[in-house]
């Protein structure tokens, strides 16, 4: 079941990166862009001359690198219809002055036949954009990072309580879950864009959803489908065979390893490596709510985050299912001799797990962007959050996870935005030496 | 004859000259500190990368911002990666094996996104990484760096041959201080340890402090990889750094056999050999375009690697940890 589901993905994924780069080469394809700043002093608009700008391919080839001239815009003609990335170096800008959203640089441009693509740079001058403390914080600043950091936080969760429940149960650190985070936000993009399509070559011309894509919120559904499915089968065929075998814990511990590279890597290879975004809900404007300015798609994602997370709970609480789960997570032999099915709790954990990752991947993807290692780069917030929580421990997972988002945004305040994540790592290692067990966790869980 | 297009001699050429290497040298130091860590302390540490990256920033930095003589410039190397080692132990040694795993992976790649930061441009040059240390070191080269240099089939040009013979002599050197220390009494504790931690405290040992010793010398010995290759290459960039090279080195170390001391060498040279063949003649079947590049495309070629680091690793963690050479009972496989 599960080969022949991978070697179906894996058709579908070639498929995916055969139809990507341009058809014929068209003559005159080119991206172009002008960049503008506000003088911090006179408040004038002025083109910011000088920029380096690299445009790369699909491929992650570079095509050309070039500077704004003295109108601010440059101009990169194309080898032909596709989609490009294009790099800002935003040291080049001019003193003082830094891009509006980072996280939207590089910009990624799907050129047409024939077109001249266009990338939007917006910049601005001291204050917002985060970053390199100075100046005053304001109150909307802080509102404004906080609620970002609850969204990031509320994501977190969503892929810890997986992680924290498989190793409760089984005592398996899974490197491998950042991949699960990516596989949800992959075959959301790939529905999202191709549809059923994208499993049958022929059915392209087809109207949706056979042919075309579909609306992201059935994509994701499918996505969840297909994480839990993930989840059920690296149980099934791997880990439970390994257990039965009776592989120790730390040579599981590297087949997680082994199997996220492997998965991370057919990632790159079917989706490449320029980021990109889903079809439906990118740009979106901000609704302002007193000091926070939400975009709806935010609004709906902490909301969806929310009920998903307390669902959890109340599931962990109130079944019979979720009180197993806990059980085995607190006492594994004690809950075998009180006939609990030790083996069917954690195939379930891992299949809840997966479904639970795969969703937090395409919420995370749709807030941020679509790439193919961006499962890697969460799973080391993910992995603090969970030592903050208390390995182990489902709402700690929750608790602590929140804490790191929060954190994370907060901290743009005082450090470089882009060095956000090593205070997430500075919190791990200290919650390490003063408490251990985390913020929920038992003391008698830590060797 | 549809494999008549491929060139063999040339594979076999490069994949000759790949195992008697700069790379390969470089994997087996590497590999021979994780030999440290894993082999004979059952120190779970997946980020040696993190290590690797301090001895290459710490030497190149030594020169470049500090400006001093190459010989402590190395000891600057060993100095950043004894710092490396203690601010990864102090926290972990006293818990369960897999928080050292978890927070190793994490430093790792947190060396590796301050060293390319903007904020930090002004010491480490950001993505563009150290470049302006290699002149004290060419100064030492006894080789003529035009001309090739041989050794039976393979040669290599004269400034990287210096840094092949640096590389496979710490090789040696480091093997021989492993092999010298693990038969030692420091040895025979940091193993007892390994074997069985409460036995060890109930005799008087103070378990923590020797995991740490054990942690800082394969943490150096790390650092000294990525010496040797900053040498090699004139080069220090830290995108050569990312997370996956890290489970490079523990397949070298698998491969050989874990808690062997010559296990690194043959390991690095067979890893080498068997990647550099593979991606060869991965790549001609490409360009002579017996693979059609609509199933994958030249650049496509080099990730093929990864899935073999991937699968490999996990099929002989499960089939035969012990690898080529080692023993099962050598193996610290129990968290604890």
């Amino acid at each position: 079941m599960r080969r022949r589901m991978m070697a179906m993905t894996l058709v579908t994924f070639v498929s995916l990166a055969v139809m990507l780069p341009g058809v014929a080469s068209a003559e005159g394809e080119s991206v172009t862009s002008t960049i503008r700043y506000d003088d911090p002093e006179s408040g004038e608009e002025l083109p910011a001359v000088g920029v380096a700008i690299t445009v790369t391919d699909a491929n992650g080839e570079i095509v050309a690198e070039t500077a704004t001239d003295d109108e601010g815009t440059f101009l990169v003609e194309l080898p032909g219809p596709g989609e490009y990335s294009v790099l800002l170096d935003p040291d080049t800008l001019p003193e003082g002055v830094v891009l509006r959203s980072p996280d939207r640089n590089p910009a990624v441009v799907t050129v047409q036949e024939g077109q001249a693509g266009r990338t939007i740079f917006a910049t601005t001058s001291g204050e917002g954009g985060g970053g390199g403390g100075g100046g005053g914080i304001t109150a909307r600043q802080v509102a404004q990072l906080t609620w970002e950091g609850l969204k990031l936080g509320l994501f977190i969760a969503m892929m810890a309580i997986g992680l924290s429940l498989i190793f409760g149960t089984t005592g398996l650190v899974n490197f491998a879950h950042g991949e699960m985070i990516g596989w949800g936000m992959l075959v959301a993009y790939l529905f999202n864009f191709y549809g059923v399509a994208g499993f049958v070559g022929f059915m392209h011309d087809l109207p949706a959803p056979l042919g075309a894509g579909i609306n992201l919120i059935l994509a994701t559904m499918i996505a969840i489908a297909g994480g839990a499915a993930l989840g059920w089968s690296l149980d099934r065929f791997i880990f439970a065979p390994l257990r039965r075998r009776g592989v120790t814990l730390i040579s599981q511990m590297v087949v997680t390893i082994g199997l996220s590279l492997v998965l991370r890597y057919l990632f790159l290879f079917a989706f490449g490596g320029v980021p990109r975004f889903f079809r439906d809900y990118t740009a979106q404007s901000a609704v302002s709510l007193g000091l926070v300015e939400i975009t709806p798609k935010d609004m709906f994602a902490a909301a969806l985050s929310i009920t998903v997370l307390v669902g959890v709970g109340l599931f962990l609480l109130l079944t019979r299912m979720g009180k197993a789960m806990r059980a085995v997570a607190d006492n594994r032999d004690l809950a075998e001799s009180s006939g609990i099915d030790v083996q069917r709790v954690i195939r379930f954990v891992w299949t809840i797990g997966g479904a639970l990752a795969a969703l937090g991947g395409v919420l995370l993807g749709l807030s941020e962007q679509v790439s193919w290692n961006i499962g890697f780069r969460t799973l080391l917030l993910v992995f603090a959050g969970v030592i903050l929580g208390g390995l182990g421990t489902a709402f700690g997972a929750l608790v602590g996870s929140v804490i790191v988002g929060v954190g994370i945004q907060v901290s743009t305040l005082f450090i470089p935005p882009e060095l956000k994540n090593v205070g997430a790592l500075v919190v791990l290692i200290l919650v390490l030496i003063v408490r251990p067990q985390g913020i929920l966790g038992r003391k008698e869980r830590v060797g | 004859m549809l494999f008549a297009a491929i060139d063999w001699g040339f594979i076999f050429d490069q994949t000759l000259t790949q195992v008697f290497g700069l790379n390969a040298a470089v994997y087996a130091i590497a590999a021979i500190g994780l030999n440290v860590h894993f082999g004979y302390a059952g120190l779970l540490n997946f980020g040696q990368v993190g290590f690797v990256a301090m001895g290459a920033y710490g030497m190149g930095l030594s020169i470049t911002l500090w400006e001093l003589h190459p010989l402590l410039a190395v000891l600057g190397g060993m100095v950043f990666a004894t710092i490396f080692a203690l601010l990864l132990g102090v926290p972990t040694l006293r818990l369960r094996a897999d928080y050292l795993a978890i927070v190793t992976i994490a430093a790792a790649e947190i060396v590796r996104l301050m060293a390319r930061s903007t904020a930090l441009r002004s010491v480490t040059r950001g993505a563009e990484g150290l470049n302006e240390f290699i002149g004290p070191f060419r100064e030492y080269n006894p080789f003529n760096p035009s001309r090739a240099y041989g050794i039976g089939l393979v040669d290599y040009r004269g400034s990287e041959f210096f840094a092949i013979v640096i590389g496979w002599g710490v090789a040696i050197l480091a093997v021989l201080l492993v092999w010298t220390l693990m038969r030692s009494p420091w040895g025979r504790v940091v193993k007892a340890i390994r074997e069985d931690e409460d036995a060890a405290l109930a005799l008087g040992k103070n378990a923590y402090w020797y995991k740490m010793q054990a942690l800082i010398l394969g943490g150096v010995i790390g650092g000294f990889a990525g010496m040797v290759d900053a040498i090699g290459k004139a080069t220090v960039q830290p995108d050569f750094f990312v997370a996956p090279l890290t489970f490079f080195f523990w397949l070298v170390l698998i491969l050989g056999g874990v808690g062997k001391v010559w296990a690194p060498i043959i390991g690095s040279m067979i890893y080498w050999g068997l990647i550099t063949f593979v991606q060869n003649l991965g790549r001609q079947l490409v360009d002579q375009g017996i693979v059609p590049t609509s199933v994958m495309d030249p650049s496509q070629v080099d990730q093929i690697r990864f899935w073999i680091v991937g699968a490999t690793l996990a099929l002989l963690m499960v089939f035969r940890p012990q690898g080529i050479f080692g023993s099962k009972e050598e193996m610290a496989l129990d968290a604890r």
